[in-house]
């Protein structure tokens, strides 16, 4: 089997390729949205933590 | 043992053993994932009947098996949260709402491109495609109510009953293709006789359950490592642990 011939699916690659597409797209993002909460939380905690100190 | 669930227990060494567990279960899920999908793609013959347009079976029923399986986790969680007020059960609960979402989400997506040339059309209103629309709106539903609330234990308690009470939906949609006519095939694997569907199909399938089941696990870990960061935020390991205290 040669690549065109695996990539068309025979003659069903809109479909399977979509399908595959989405399901990687929203797994994707999924696995980066904790990542850059986890920056942002400590981020967050590290300017308030400078905010106190300036106060007091 | 007792005092180990107690340990295991607490958001902070939850934190530690989590994140070092993370790696493992990442690699074990990229390489499942690959033989899966090799298997499934290019080794896997095609299907007699649906020629290759049934190789979305590897992504869609994978992803539908993970939609109920996390709906469960999550409300087994909630109801362990609610019974014995374990942070750490209401922690996993919602971490796993959006999870669950996305496996329902893709389902979904890829049912219904799948439907289109095997069945001639994108939706019908039927019991398992409409019962699987719900499960994704109590899905969204939680999520919505648990961002509603400010107070975050109050708001693990609202969801968590509202998962509980969705219950009902799971043996709905497993029983729906049995209990109504639908385009929807029965099923192959989950039934008491031997699957219906050759070794060398069912093989790859089971490799993709897998893999899905240790993506699921991954992410769950690392949302509920966020969950605990921002719960915890004025404790003294926290504050250390952002390089403050």
């Amino acid at each position: 089997m040669n690549f065109s011939e695996f990539f068309n699916m025979g003659g069903y690659a809109f479909y399977v390729w979509t399908s595959y597409g989405i399901a990687l797209i929203v797994l994707v993002a999924n696995l980066l949205s904790p990542i850059y909460l986890k920056r942002k939380l400590m981020t967050d905690l590290a300017s308030k933590a400078r905010r106190a100190r300036q106060q007091s | 043992m007792f005092t180990f669930f107690h340990k295991m227990a607490s958001p902070k060494y939850f934190y530690g053993i989590a994140g070092k567990l993370i790696p493992w279960l990442g690699a074990a899920c990229l390489i499942t994932t690959l033989a899966g999908l090799y298997l499934g793609l290019v080794v896997a013959p095609t299907d007699y009947q649906q020629g290759d347009s049934y190789r979305i079976i590897y992504v869609h029923v994978p992803s539908a098996w993970m939609s109920l399986f996390i709906y469960m986790v999550m409300a087994i969680a909630g109801a362990i949260g609610l019974i014995w007020h374990i942070k750490l059960a209401e922690i996993i609960s919602i971490s796993s709402a959006s999870i669950g979402a996305s496996f329902t989400f893709i389902a979904l997506v890829t049912g219904s491109i799948w439907g289109k040339p095997m069945w001639g059309t994108w939706w019908v209103w039927d019991a398992r495609l409409t019962s699987e629309l719900i499960l994704l709106f109590l899905y969204l539903g939680v999520i919505a109510l648990y961002n509603a609330v400010e107070d975050k234990r109050t708001a693990a308690r609202a969801t968590s009953i509202l998962a509980i009470v969705g219950v009902v939906n799971i043996p709905i949609i497993h029983y729906s293709v049995e209990w109504w006519n639908t385009l929807h095939q029965g099923p192959t694997v989950t039934k008491f006789d031997a699957p219906s569907i050759d070794t060398s199909m069912l093989i790859p399938l089971l490799i993709m359950a897998v893999a899905f089941k240790l993506y699921y696990a991954v992410v769950l870990l690392m949302r509920a490592r966020c969950e605990v960061l921002a719960r915890e935020r004025n404790t003294q390991w926290v504050k250390k642990l952002a390089g403050t205290a």
